[in-house]
């Protein structure tokens, strides 16, 4: 939990990835062959494999959703748009922060109908008193994300903002750290960019041109009130995907990582996502294609300040992943 | 500041998506004498290469679209009407009542609208779907419609370039004739430093020539040069004004397609307010463009957006400020010195 809570601390809006790169850069160094960050901002980490006549790129993002400063009242009240998927009513009255430290809270206009809920009916109040007076701390296109605060639940379950993907990247780091010798020649790869459309993995993936390729993200459950019926529950074990909206993996990808947790013992269930895409299908379309999948951990509340895991379930998923590293396909 | 006579040229040329081939010429024949190499690949995008006093160690472009919105025939009825798809996004409101030119004949054409007198209450204040319109060619059945066009042909808004108000310009295809002037006035300067410019198809049907561009030349540094929907229009709050005609270059933060990385937008603001140049910020994150294609591509490049401020655009009549124009020039060729990152 460490090192999610490290992650999660930091500021990493989309586009604006570069504190938790350096911090991820640092957490690799002392396992990856050579470390490069390429020009989008991916973090990509070399192992060298036993078998070099193949690849496997693993990727997790480092963005999460968040806001972007867009124009300056004269009262000093800041307009913004979202970056990412934002439900308003998910960060309403909430607490945000700035890269440079900035605080504030974002609240909808006054007397706004519940139906006419939206974005561009949201506000920023610094707490500044003019226009200029905001000026001196922000500026138009500065960006904003919600306040980096994790609660203790009960039942090793926590509650937080960012889950997606910090989860992601602390798993991907922590499998490295079981993995000895990877079968094939591994990149970890730390993107950006996720959220407003799987940006970076294209990037990194086209540059790679994987055989093999993995994500590691977080999937909604439906194991709440007034859940849709759908398979993954939280505490269901790590979530090995079918399908979302994005991409059908591969049958190969989905049978070994049955087979590797039936072997090891490792609790799964399988994931269908109607809605939502992961960097698994910017993988699996790059160069020549690659054999694709994801392991995803359950998240309930996705996209909101208070997503909730079961840290039993992202264990799983570490040990699925450190497996599929090491044994292939 | 003036306009050489390439804008109007360049606006008044047929250009829907994938037929480009009379901006392409045009083109050819400005920079061709002052580039290094030029040439046109597969899918019909122009590459130039111009050799500065000394070369960079970073591969920079500039990158503009030829193409612009149009239609489709995809119908020709039995009393000889045309009817068509949009070719790139245009507003349904925009459509009935414009005139038209199509196919390689430039065959004129006006869009059919119900005048108000036949309007029956339920259809005044809506505007028809697209389906349900069609281009009239003047013809008397649909062999006399065929003798001129046949389903496949791609229309375009009528050229009628004009110089309009104080110091404005009113056209067609100002998005994105605007930058393809610009790059050839970059074209025709002596840089000091190496330079590639690309003139790409079928932005506005998705960024698909940029695409064979990133892949082909794999720039490292890409500055994109567009015209920009200004929305300083009666009814729309300050907030939403995007950006402003008059205000100077549009530098862009993000839109639907791109987040720019904030060292190259701050390296641009910094370029403009050490050279007098005059920039706004777009205040709205909408449209997008190639950044896209660029950033992601396999060699992924820093990406920049530098845009004139255009009113009504994808329209017959986009509103465009000289003095705007101007400002984007200098700062294209201070970008030109500089690239895009320190």
């Amino acid at each position: 939990m460490k090192t999610i809570k490290r992650y999660i601390e930091t500021f990493s809006v989309t586009g604006n990835e570069e504190e938790l790169r350096e911090l991820i850069s640092k957490d690799m160094e002392s396992y990856a062959d050579s470390i490069k960050t390429d020009a989008m901002g991916n973090l990509i980490c070399f192992k060298k494999g036993g078998d070099s006549s193949k690849k496997t790129m693993l990727a997790a993002h480092m963005d999460e959703i968040g806001f972007v400063v867009t124009f300056i009242e004269n009262s000093g009240l800041l307009r913004v748009s979202n970056v990412g998927g934002i439900r308003p009513i998910n960060s309403a009255y909430g607490e945000v922060v700035f890269k440079n430290g900035v605080k504030g809270v974002i609240v909808i206009e006054e007397n706004t109908k519940p139906g006419d809920i939206a974005v561009k009916k949201m506000i920023v109040d610094i707490g500044a008193k003019t226009k200029k007076d905001a000026e001196k701390q922000v500026s138009v296109g500065d960006f904003l994300t919600l306040t980096q605060r994790v609660t203790k639940l009960k039942n090793k379950r926590f509650a937080a903002k960012a889950f997606d993907d910090r989860l992601g990247c602390a798993a991907l780091v922590e499998a490295s750290r079981l993995v000895k010798v990877p079968k094939y020649d591994t990149f970890f790869v730390f993107t950006v960019q996720e959220e407003v459309g799987l940006r970076g993995s294209k990037a990194a993936a086209g540059g790679i041109l994987p055989d093999f390729s993995l994500a590691c993200d977080v999937t909604p459950t439906y194991d709440s009130v007034g859940s849709d019926p759908g398979e993954v529950k939280l505490g269901g074990g790590a979530a090995i995907k079918i399908k979302d909206s994005s991409v059908i993996c591969s049958k190969v990808i989905v049978d070994t990582l049955t087979r590797l947790a039936k072997e090891k013992n490792i609790k799964y269930q399988y994931e269908i996502l109607n809605a939502g895409g992961t960097d698994t299908a910017s993988m699996q379309l790059a160069g020549g294609g690659s054999y694709a999948g994801c392991v995803s951990i359950p998240t309930r509340y996705v996209h909101s300040p208070v997503e909730l895991i079961d840290l039993k379930d992202y264990e799983n998923a570490v040990a699925l992943i450190a497996a599929f590293v090491e044994e292939g396909v | 500041m003036k306009l050489t006579p390439l804008f109007k040229k360049l606006c008044d040329a047929f250009g829907p998506s994938s037929l480009e081939d009379e901006v392409r010429e045009i083109i050819l024949n400005e920079i061709t004498p002052r580039a290094a190499s030029v040439k046109v690949d597969k899918i019909g995008n122009i590459i130039a290469f111009k050799k500065g006093k000394s070369a960079r160690r970073k591969k920079l472009l500039f990158s503009s679209h030829m193409d612009e919105v149009g239609f489709m025939i995809r119908h020709i009825d039995d009393d000889g009407y045309a009817y068509f798809g949009t070719v790139g996004g245009i507003n349904e409101s925009v459509i009935p009542g414009k005139k038209v030119v199509i196919g390689e004949n430039r065959i004129p054409g006006v869009i059919s609208a119900k005048a108000i007198h036949l309007q029956t209450p339920d259809e005044r204040g809506v505007s028809p779907s697209v389906e349900k319109l069609y281009i009239d060619i003047g013809a008397k059945s649909k062999a006399d419609t065929l003798t001129r066009l046949c389903v496949g042909d791609m229309a375009t808004f009528a050229p009628d370039f004009e110089y309009f108000g104080s110091d404005r310009v009113k056209s067609k295809a100002i998005d994105d004739r605007f930058g393809c002037y610009a790059l050839c006035e970059l074209i025709k300067k002596d840089l000091p430093y190496d330079a590639f410019f690309a003139f790409t198809v079928q932005e506005e049907e998705g960024c698909r020539g940029a695409a064979a561009v990133a892949f082909g030349e794999a720039p490292d540094e890409v500055v994109i040069v567009e015209s920009t929907t200004a929305a300083d229009i009666q009814g729309v709050p300050e907030h939403q004004r995007a950006c402003v005609l008059g205000q100077g270059a549009v530098i862009s933060f993000m839109d639907n397609s791109t987040l720019y990385p904030r060292s190259a937008i701050e390296n641009i603001k910094t370029l403009c307010n050490e050279n007098n140049i005059k920039w706004q910020l777009k205040t709205l994150v909408a449209g997008g463009n190639e950044a896209r294609v660029y950033q992601t591509s396999q060699n992924p490049a820093v990406v920049a957006a530098v845009s004139a401020p255009v009113r009504y655009i994808h329209s017959p009549a986009c509103v465009a400020d000289i003095s705007d124009l101007a400002e984007v020039e200098k700062l294209l060729l201070k970008l030109a010195e500089s690239g895009l990152v320190s």
